[in-house]
């Protein structure tokens, strides 16, 4: 059961980067205005940041982590490890994480690979680094999550264009004899597979010329077989059931005082999804933060984006326990309590 | 489990319809207020009311609130 602990792990820092331009859900013309009010309101989705087309994943993580790297007054060479979650890599092949290991100009004695998940993807890169420099004794680590989903999507699918934004984070790693230890309860049902799929242009279905002709279907709703297809029903109930279900599984394992934990950080997918989660969970609102408001769901980078858009006065030069859970496509969930103490949370950056 | 209830739960999702045209063989689909958000405030209220976890496949193949009435009762 992947429900288990790691000690002698301590966070030292977050940072998000996200592009400048910013569309509002009001200006879009593939909804009514009433129906733009009706998705406002239930999703809680009113602007998103779209990186323009020169700007990709790992150039809005490479700023993240240049300006953490900057805030901690971290050495580059010390930093052994270097994880990028992410699905929207800049190639099929190679993995961004060696192209970001040059760039930032890590130690070729780096290891640096890419992990391709999305929603749960930050707290599974989370236990990876973690798990990674526990059994190996590696000092500092960098986890890079994040996506501009935006490139996957068909501009005429309301069914996808307003929930989603684009955003970059960057989380520091390092080992820590004092660290509370961090703990995780991860998942998979790969039998929703179909629920959040690109169905074209892997090896599976390679790409051919019929990938990029447009269908209708349904009103509103045209894209190719390159583009992004969201079962919204499907992802619905499996968000209101399984987070529950991961974030009380981790706190009965680990007999966790549900008083104690200041900050229950979710993936942001949508505010009536959230709202539901948090309702079972029997959670005070105040201990739960949003940032879909304003950036809409990111990915993998909503976890990190929430705590410094939302939380960061709260949490620089303070000790505090959060618990975080990622769920979405895979299908995949995962649930972490960490502690942050002291940790640097650097200013939000634009690019 | 009573369809009486289960009307009366579906007919609170709704804001602009009149409730006496919430009945056992109304096709959801075809009420104006319906579109995939009322979808979503089903599955809410299916999970809610009756603990029970409707998929995307149980509303598409659903014709009238019967039906979806019998999955949820066949499910719980």
């Amino acid at each position: 059961m992947a429900t288990f602990s790691v000690n002698n792990i301590a966070i030292k820092g977050i940072s998000c980067c996200v592009p400048k331009n910013l569309e509002r859900n009001i200006d879009l013309d593939i909804l009514t205005q009433e129906e733009i009010q009706r998705f406002i309101d239930a999703t809680g989705v009113e602007e998103r940041r779209i990186a323009t087309k020169e700007i990709c994943t790992s150039d809005l993580c490479a700023e993240a982590a240049e300006k953490l790297i900057k805030d901690l007054n971290w050495q580059k060479d010390e930093i052994e490890i270097l994880v990028f979650v992410s699905q929207t890599a800049d190639y099929i092949l190679p993995v961004s994480a060696a192209i970001l290991q040059d760039r930032l100009g890590l130690s070729t004695n780096c290891m640096a690979f890419d992990v391709p998940l999305g929603c749960s993807g930050y707290v599974y890169g989370m236990s990876i680094i973690a798990g990674m420099m526990k059994a190996t004794g590696l000092k500092k680590g960098l986890l890079l999550a994040g996506d501009t989903s935006s490139k996957l999507l068909s501009k005429s699918d309301k069914s996808t264009v307003p929930l989603f934004g684009d955003g970059g984070s960057a989380t520091a790693f390092e080992f820590d004899e004092d660290a509370a230890d961090l703990l995780f309860d991860l998942g998979t049902d790969g039998s929703g597979y179909k629920t959040i799929i690109v169905n074209d242009g892997g090896s599976r279905n390679r790409i051919n010329a019929d990938s990029l002709t447009y269908q209708t279907i349904s009103p509103g709703i045209e894209r190719n077989a390159c583009q992004l297809i969201l079962d919204g029903m499907d992802v619905f109930s499996f968000g209101i059931s399984q987070a529950p279900k991961t974030v009380n599984k981790l706190i009965e394992k680990f007999e966790i005082d549900k008083e104690t934990i200041d900050h229950f950080v979710f993936h942001q997918a949508n505010l009536m999804m959230n709202k539901m989660i948090v309702k079972k969970l029997k959670l005070p609102v105040e201990k739960v933060p949003y940032s879909l408001k304003e950036f809409g769901n990111t990915s993998s980078a909503t976890i990190p984006l929430t705590i410094v858009a939302a939380i960061k006065d709260k949490l620089n030069n303070a000790t505090q326990d959060l618990i975080l859970c990622g769920f979405g496509v895979g299908l995949s969930w995962g649930t972490a309590k960490i502690t942050l103490k002291n940790a640097v949370i650097s200013d939000l950056i634009e690019l | 489990m009573e369809i009486n209830t289960f009307l009366q739960n579906f007919a609170d999702l709704l804001d602009d319809t009149d409730a006496t045209l919430i009945k056992q063989e109304t096709v959801f689909r075809d009420l104006e207020e319906w579109d995939s958000l009322t979808a979503l405030s089903l599955i809410a209220m299916a999970d809610e009311e009756y603990a029970v976890k409707l998929t995307g496949d149980d509303i598409k193949s659903s014709n009238s609130l019967n039906d979806i009435f019998e999955i949820i009762k066949n499910k719980g």
